[in-house]
């Protein structure tokens, strides 16, 4: 039996390679709180990954880290102290630094928050942001298919 | 002079292997999953702390959504109050309220206004809707809230494209959606937390 000819296999493995490259993003943090994010039916894309910054709030998964609602940033739980939004300002000038100036208008803060949380929270957190001038946010969301069509 | 040398052909057997790495190492790393969700924009900081100056909005032009930290909801206009079982009356209030075709006095204010492509409309460019709600109030209902909103508008909108141009809203060119979005402009108010529910 003749032996089959691989040489075009490296190609093929790097054409799937950077097709992945191209559609995926890195994987943003590892979550330390638990978020079931609310389902909605008139959800929109998000525009641009790369101008978008997560602020992630829920219940911690770990019981060290308490049972009341925290606020995660980068890799790292917040404390509801009077440093909260110090950290929180000071994490949106950094995105906002790193991203290019032609993105500069669009930047967004996607809030991802379990469909749990009390308000309080949220409303706390979005006066801090427009303080910060973050004034683009997306309550991020899962669709779920509209049932009356 | 010399003969010319033979290049020994490199082995390339691996590279497939090296490849397959290089693939699941961004499998494994990199995630696909687009984020979705509502986009809004948040007004400006007040300037000066202690002077909040809220623009004064007539009492018809405003839907109040109440929210209270039971998760009950209730609508209010300027004659009637309601608790509201379901979001989908939410969404069949906000139309009625956005539009108010039969240009009701208890409904905002109806202009009459020239506007690109569609010609001369009723209008209602004042009206408000504002959800206020608990710190108690659970953020999933919330969105429920703010998800039936987007729904009414977008539904209104939809029904002025059928009517005009006899597309759906998204069939619609670009220079049709502008005219559209202008003539019913999306007004949900983020404003200022109130401090509300506590007497509920």
């Amino acid at each position: 039996m003749p032996e089959m000819n691989t040489s075009s296999l490296p190609d093929l493995i790097f054409s799937i390679l950077f097709f992945f490259m191209m559609v995926t993003t890195m994987r943003e943090v590892t979550l330390k709180v638990k978020i079931d994010k609310p389902q909605g039916t008139q959800l929109e894309k998000l525009a641009r990954k790369s101008a978008t910054s997560f602020i992630y709030m829920g219940k911690p998964t770990s019981i060290t880290d308490g049972t009341g609602t925290r606020v995660q940033i980068n890799d790292k739980l917040l404390s509801n102290d009077e440093h909260f939004s110090n950290v929180v300002t000071q994490y949106i000038l950094d995105e906002q630094g790193k991203i290019g100036d032609k993105d500069k208008p669009f930047f967004t803060v996607s809030l991802k928050v379990d469909h749990e949380t009390p308000m309080g929270f949220i409303t706390d957190l979005k006066q801090v942001l427009r303080k910060a001038y973050a004034l683009k946010i997306v309550y991020s969301a899962n669709k779920m298919t509209d049932q009356d069509d | 002079m010399g003969k010319k040398r033979k290049v020994p052909g490199l082995n390339s057997s691996s590279t497939a292997d090296i490849s397959f790495i290089l693939l699941i190492f961004f499998l494994i790393t990199t995630s696909m999953d687009t984020d979705q969700g509502l986009a809004r924009t948040l007004p400006r900081p007040p300037e000066d702390e202690n002077q909040q100056n809220e623009k004064k909005v007539k009492e018809r032009n405003i839907l109040n959504i109440r929210i209270n930290k039971d998760n009950y909801i209730m609508i209010a206009t300027l004659t009637n109050e309601d608790f509201i079982k379901s979001v989908k009356e939410i969404t069949e209030k906000a139309k009625r309220f956005i539009v108010n075709a039969e240009n009701d006095p208890n409904l905002p204010e109806v202009v009459e206004k020239d506007f690109d492509l569609l010609g001369r409309m009723r209008v209602t460019p004042d009206h408000v809707i504002s959800v206020q709600t608990d710190r108690g109030t659970s953020y999933g209902v919330y969105f429920q809230v703010q998800d039936a909103l987007v729904k009414a508008y977008n539904e209104v909108r939809n029904d002025l494209a059928k009517e005009k141009f006899g597309c759906t809203y998204e069939q619609c060119t670009e220079k049709q959606r502008a005219a559209i979005r202008k003539a019913r402009p999306m007004m949900i108010s983020e404003a200022e937390p109130k401090r509300y529910g506590k007497a509920l």
